[in-house]
């Protein structure tokens, strides 16, 4: 005992605990990581289905046997007196139990893509090669065996769900599903491209005529201009549409019909998939593919069913243009202030003030600048630029609205005071001698500063941009005012002029995890996207950061031996 | 580089090589251009810099500029003063004034609706009332002003309802034209209430297709009168003027009331408040009346002291608090509470409308959008009031003359002054925010329906007469609480981080630490906001013992394993060198983590009833939300251990090693020289690490949207919710009205949070730059 009083005496266990509080953050910090990983990645991996026998108990009477096809997605251990609580009557003298959460799809059918069993309960566990899952363009995923394929509604192959060998239905769909993707992608680039350009046109003429009345110009002959012109574009519409029904009507050819579980048969239009696969006949490779295919079609695809499955592209590009323009904004004005204030301003108390200030900035509330930018930007700026330049438009605004123009400008502020606080580190640290020497030379200040002071301040200023643009990206409270939507229509940067629209809203990785992850309705099927996403937004975030400490950490290295 | 810097041209150095730097004019106009350029380059670079602080210092000024007008009174400016049409001879029974501040209307005792021009007082047109013949009116009452039904009883004993209205349409340039109405919503026949006896009082209320009547004799009976409407399809579109077919009900109260002075019905037509002639009111509920019962009186209070006379009464938007002006200048608000499951009716509170000068209040009307109400003195004093805020927004002598009646428009900004010599002053109201007052934001404040003064924040509400609530300090102090909880976990974690990673860690480790604790900075806030809303909190409720448990288990194996180490042979010890015991202790608290999973579930079956949650909200009477102040405080305490943790462990890593070096060299043990020699010195900086932790934590949006219920209660509870004033701005600011009182108030939080975070964080730095400064001098 003696021993355990010295060991306190010494005060060895607190340096162990200031110890202690290390490591929890490290755990903390790792395990975070190690969670959204394991979570965001592990979601496209396709999951071997289980086809099994699920007896619940029941208060009285023959338990009733149920069924199950699905993806076994997660367990927990769960005390028995929260299982009764729940309504399962569970009788055995297991202090504990083991439930699992299996996604058995088929919404449609069940209502429900998820479902709680207790594991003890499931009989019969087997994993039949030809069950077969499918992902759905809406409804979810669907689970079952593949029966009969049929086109324009004559049955072309027919399987036996009982036999796993029998592959004809199989293969047969899977040429049909590859056919109606790429008649898929044709209507999609016809919306999406000419009629869109069609829709586009036609908005602007009659934003001309609109202006033409508002300035009294409207004389017969611009009208009929206006009228050619918009037939011309309906002409052209007319086609379109014809070709897109065209479209229409070959890809509803082909349907399905499958075998869900407990026995009910459905079937459906080979059209609504997006991609099918037989997970328990794959081996490693081929899961690999898939599991390939999936992690790109969630980089580079639109979202479909209100967010929760497809890609977050919309999300990328709206958060990268939006980050781009930011920094455009952000660096010339940042730099200028940081020279300003450490080459030409003069120092004394006033200057230290400012940049006291200035420093302080960065830790004001993002919101704050929300509310500024809403406030200010969109609802003074915004709606004298439309009264100047747009009157044809209102009273739908313009610029009065939250758009991609003014949540850059309000990052731009957000960011601005680490750009300065940056750079003017950076200028702090370039040597006296450098300065006089130029100045010795007999170069003006102006060109001491141009070809001397500002290129090896150049990676300071890096640093400051690299850190704002990785507080841009991961800032969601003031976007959420001044310009994000849940799903913008369009990308900013498309093939109609003007090419860039800076008045349109976008999406954004933040605030997809934000809106997918607490306002979509069927959180637990979104809950691995947003996963994902946010893994995503932590890595570009984490790079970002690691870059920029080790631009800071080199240059520090750089000017220590000059500072001799 | 061939020039040399113009000053030196002149010199007889330069004459001499005068031939190897010739001053041409093509290198004379070069130079002139760099001169030029770097004196622009001066200029611009300085208006620049000095814009773009401005415009940066200017968040400052926009925030303080859009506050601002809360705080401006009323502003009362003359419009127009005018004699009465010939038409409007006959004492007025009411005065009122149309939305738009165009056309007034009068009506008077002889029976007469006249509208008339309220820039000139030209006659628009008289309407007569459909009085019956022979008959004369004997008194008058008004439901509100926003329906524009009123009652008029008569001298036969009979009741005549009526609407007065403006029909608007446009004409052909758009141009506005409002033509007078009067309607008759509930049929232009007669109810009676008495039998030959003349109406001497009367109160009205309606509802759709509902109306309820009280009127008294000179008898003092009183007769409730109930008329609905059958709401079949083909009647609600059959207009007004045929409506046959009310159902009418009559119930007769004699011998309950004293005498009866003026008889009021409240909103919903259920209560009576009788106010007798000196003062005192009796409050009836009229539902038995109706049921075959007996009304009795539910509570009787004196509505003014001895000695003043009641002068004025009036209800406020709503229909649920009656202002009584006295003769002595006070206006008290009354409404009904629920004492010991008895209603009640109660001063609420008082109002100066002259008290100092002891001015009989002439008349008390409301506004129809607001919780406002203005006032008229017998000195021609007119007063602006908001009733929830407590706060008299003008007080302006107007009128000169002897004011009789008082007229305010639907929106407040405008009024009309009858003077008893039928002249007439129109003046306009500018009244933008009455509903602020340092009472409002920060007090309890009484509102209407609650039994006592309480912290609401309860901004918008479906309906029109909705009064609303502006109390910020719920949501400073769930500002404060999500602050408080998060520094909670975050300030011993990150400042004993600090203080090891600083002061005994090996430099190897430390170059893998810091990058670390950055990249613990660099989260994104959204997805701290997400895992703790997603993931935690449902994890937190399912495992709260097992989460619990570590709090108690960490601790203890970090000592447990460091005694342990301490007992090792020198040779397994001497593998690791010193400074790394962060790194051992990894495994021993993931393992303790572990371990207190393992045992938490036999714990909670054991003394918990197999589910402390539950157990907490039945045993306990906690109330326990799934996204509640632990999860916040986790989650945020995250974001905020990288801040602290930086700040402090430079504060730590700065202090001057000759001061360590001397202390352990004096013989003091490692732990001695921290506690004693780097601590005091580095603890400015660990202080200041601290304020600028909480100034983040006190800003934080994201975080706390997401993994709270964001409901405003003041509960300091760790398992309830709160709502913060970020959050609360992120909620609510998109879908606020511009300009309005709320969109301000939000502002008014933005500013708060903007001004504590500044201050918080300039002290902070200040105390830092005094620190470095110490050091130099070291």
């Amino acid at each position: 005992m003696t021993a355990f009083k010295k060991f306190f005496a010494s005060g060895t266990p607190w340096i162990w605990i200031n110890a202690g509080a290390v490591a929890i953050s490290i755990i903390m910090t790792v395990g975070l990581l190690m969670l959204l990983a394991y979570n965001g990645l592990g979601h496209f991996w396709p999951k071997d289905l289980m086809l099994a026998q699920y007896s619940q108990p029941v208060e009285s009477g023959e338990p009733l046997v149920r069924e199950i096809i699905g993806e076994r997605v997660g367990r927990e251990e769960v005390t028995a007196e929260r299982i009764i609580s729940s309504g399962i009557p569970v009788t055995g003298s297991q202090l504990m139990y083991e439930r699992e959460l299996v996604k058995i799809g088929n919404r449609d059918l069940n209502g429900n893509d998820f479902t709680w069993l207790l594991t003890d309960y499931l009989d019969d566990l087997r994993f039949p090669e030809n069950l077969t899952a499918f992902e759905r363009w809406e409804w979810g995923n669907f689970y079952g065996y593949v029966r009969e394929v049929r086109e324009a509604g004559v049955s072309v192959a027919v399987s036996d769900p009982a036999n796993p060998a029998d592959s004809a239905a199989w293969d047969a769909l899977v040429v049909r599903v590859d056919r109606a993707l790429g008649i898929h992608d044709e209507i999609a680039s016809l919306e999406k491209g000419e009629i869109g350009e069609v829709n586009y046109a036609l908005e602007r003429l009659r934003l001309r005529q609109r202006g033409l009345e508002l300035r009294n110009t409207d004389t017969p002959e611009a009208l009929a201009e206006i009228a050619a012109e918009r037939a011309e574009w309906d002409s052209r519409y007319a086609v379109l549409q014809e070709e897109l029904q065209q479209l229409y009507e070959q890809i509803e050819r082909d349907t399905v019909v499958m075998l869900a579980m407990n026995g009910q048969e459905t079937e459906i239009e080979v059209s609504e998939i997006v991609r099918a696969y037989q997970p328990n006949g794959m081996h490693i490779g081929n899961k690999l593919v898939v599991y390939t295919q999936k992690l790109w079609e969630f980089l580079s695809d639109d979202p479909r069913e209100a967010n929760t499955e497809g890609g977050i592209f919309p999300a990328i590009f709206g958060t990268v243009i939006m980050v781009l323009l930011m920094s455009i904004l952000v660096t010339p004005f940042g730099v200028i202030a940081a020279v300003y204030l450490r080459e030409y301003a003069r120092q004394g108390v006033l200057t230290r003030i400012i940049r006291i200030a200035v420093n302080n900035l960065a830790g004001v509330p993002s919101i704050v600048y929300g509310v500024f930018g809403l406030g200010f930007f969109i609802y003074f700026v915004g709606a004298e630029v439309d009264q100047a330049f747009y009157t044809e438009a209102l009273p739908a605004p313009t610029f009065g609205t939250p758009g991609m123009l003014w949540a850059a400008l309000t990052l731009a502020l957000l960011t601005v005071p680490v750009v300065i606080v940056s750079t003017e580190e950076g200028l702090s640290r370039i040597p006296r001698s450098l300065r006089e020497g130029s100045l010795a030379l007999g170069a003006t200040k102006f060109e001491t500063l141009w070809r001397v002071v500002l290129p090896m301040a150049s990676p300071a200023i890096m640093t400051g941009l690299i850190l704002a643009v990785a507080r841009a990206a991961g800032e969601v409270a003031p976007l959420m005012l001044v310009g994000v939507v849940k799903l913008a229509p369009a990308l900013p940067l498309d093939g109609n002029y003007p090419y860039f629209h800076l008045d349109q809203k976008f999406m954004h990785l933040g605030f997809h995890i934000y809106d997918v992850g607490f306002q979509s309705p069927n959180v637990e099927a979104a809950r691995p996207l947003v996963f994902a996403t946010a893994l995503l937004l932590v890595m570009i975030t984490a790079v970002l950061n690691q870059l920029a400490v080790s631009i800071r950490n080199r240059l520090r290295e750089k000017y220590k031996s000059l500072d001799m | 580089m061939t020039e040399l810097p113009v000053t030196n041209t002149s010199s007889p150095a330069t004459a001499v090589a005068g031939s190897a730097f010739p001053a041409s004019a093509a290198t004379l106009s070069r130079r002139r251009f760099r001169h030029f350029k770097d004196k622009l380059a001066t200029v611009s670079i300085a208006i620049g810099g000095m814009s773009v602080i401005a415009a940066v210092l200017m968040i400052f000024l926009y925030l303080v500029y859009e506050v601002m007008p809360l705080f401006k009174g009323a502003v009362i400016q003359p419009v127009s003063e005018f004699r009465l049409p010939e038409e409007a001879r006959a004492p007025a029974l009411h005065l009122a004034l149309e939305e738009r501040l165009e056309v007034g209307v009068r009506l008077g005792a002889d029976g007469q609706a006249v509208y008339f021009d309220t820039a000139n007082g030209q006659l628009i047109s008289s309407i007569p009332l459909l009085i019956p013949a022979g008959q004369t009116i004997s008194s008058f009452a008004l439901d509100t002003d926003v329906s524009g039904i009123f009652a008029l009883g008569l001298s036969g004993g009979g009741v005549l309802i009526a609407q007065y209205g403006y029909e608007v349409s446009f004409g052909e340039n758009n141009e506005r034209q409002v033509f007078p109405e009067v309607s008759y919503p509930f049929g232009e026949n007669v109810y009676p209430l008495f039998d030959q006896q003349a109406v001497t009082k009367l109160s009205v209320r309606s509802g759709t297709g509902e109306l309820m009547l009280a009127g008294t004799n000179a008898q003092g009976v009183v007769t409730l009168l109930q008329a609905s409407k059958e709401t079949n399809l083909f009647s609600a579109f059959s207009g007004g003027a045929a409506a046959a077919g009310w159902e009418t009900e009559v119930a007769t109260i004699d011998g309950v009331l004293p005498e009866v002075d003026q008889l009021y019905l409240d909103a919903d037509r259920r209560w009576l408040f009788s106010i007798g002639t000196a003062g005192n009111l009796s409050l009836l509920d009229t539902r038995p009346a109706f049921n075959g019962g007996v009304p009795e009186i539910e509570d009787e209070v004196a509505l003014v002291e001895a000695g003043r006379q009641i002068t004025a009464v009036d209800f406020l938007l709503g229909g649920i608090s009656l202002l009584v002006g006295d003769s002595a200048g006070g206006v008290a608000q009354w409404f009904l509470v629920r004492r010991d499951g008895e209603m009640a009716i109660e001063k609420v509170r008082e109002f100066d409308a002259g008290i100092e000068a002891g001015s009989r209040v002439l008349a008390v009307s409301p506004e129809q959008r607001r919780k406002n109400f203005m006032t008229i003195n017998d000195d021609g004093y007119l007063g602006i009031y908001n009733s929830t805020a407590h706060r008299q927004v003008a007080f302006e002598r107007l009128s000169t003359g002897e004011p009789v009646s008082l007229a305010v428009s639907a929106r407040g900004d405008g009024v009309l002054i009858e003077n008893a010599d039928g002249s007439v002053v129109f003046w306009s109201v500018e009244n933008e925010h009455p509903e602020v007052s340092w009472e409002a934001l920060w007090q309890k404040v009484w509102y209407e329906n609650y039994q006592e003064p309480e912290y609401i924040w309860q901004s918008s509400a479906a309906n029109n007469d909705f009064e609303p609530k502006y109390s910020l300090a719920p949501l400073a102090f769930g500002t404060l609480k999500a602050a408080f909880y998060a520094l909670l976990l975050a300030a011993p974690l990150a400042v004993c981080g600090a203080i090891f990673t600083g002061y005994f860690m090996a430099p190897a480790m430390r170059r893998n630490v810091k990058p670390l604790v950055e990249l613990m900075g660099a989260m994104p806030t959204v997805v701290l906001g997400f895992l703790a809303g997603l993931w935690l909190a449902p994890f937190l409720e399912n495992n709260l013992l097992s989460v619990l448990s570590t709090l108690v288990l960490v601790p203890v194996s970090v000592v447990v394993a460091a005694f342990a180490w301490t007992r090792l042979p020198d040779s397994v010890r001497f593998k690791v060198p010193d400074g790394w015991e962060a790194g051992l202790l990894i495994p021993v608290i993931v393992l303790a983590c572990m371990l207190s999973s393992v045992i938490a579930g036999p714990l909670e079956v054991a003394f918990f009833a197999g589910d402390m949650r539950s157990w907490l909200t039945n045993e306990m009477g906690i109330p326990y939300d799934q996204r509640n102040a632990m999860v916040v405080g986790l989650a945020m305490g995250f974001a905020v251990i990288p801040t602290i943790f930086s700040i402090a462990e430079d504060a730590v890593f700065t202090v001057p090693k000759q001061l360590t070096y001397g202390s352990l060299a004096l013989g003091a043990t490692p732990w001695q020289t921290l506690r004693r020699v780097v601590l005091p010195t580095a603890s400015p900086g660990i202080f200041s690490a601290l304020m600028i932790g909480m100034g983040r934590a006190v800003g934080e949006t994201m975080i706390v949207l997401m993994a709270t219920g964001n409901t405003p209660i003041m509960d300091a509870n760790i398992f309830e919710g709160m709502r913060t004033l970020a959050a609360n701005i992120a909620v609510e600011i998109p879908e606020s009205e511009v300009a309005s009182t709320h969109y301000r108030i939000l502002f008014l939080a933005a500013l708060v949070l903007f001004m504590f975070t500044f201050v918080v964080n300039t002290l902070a730095e200040i105390i830092r730059q005094r620190l470095r400064r110490k050091y130099s001098t070291i």
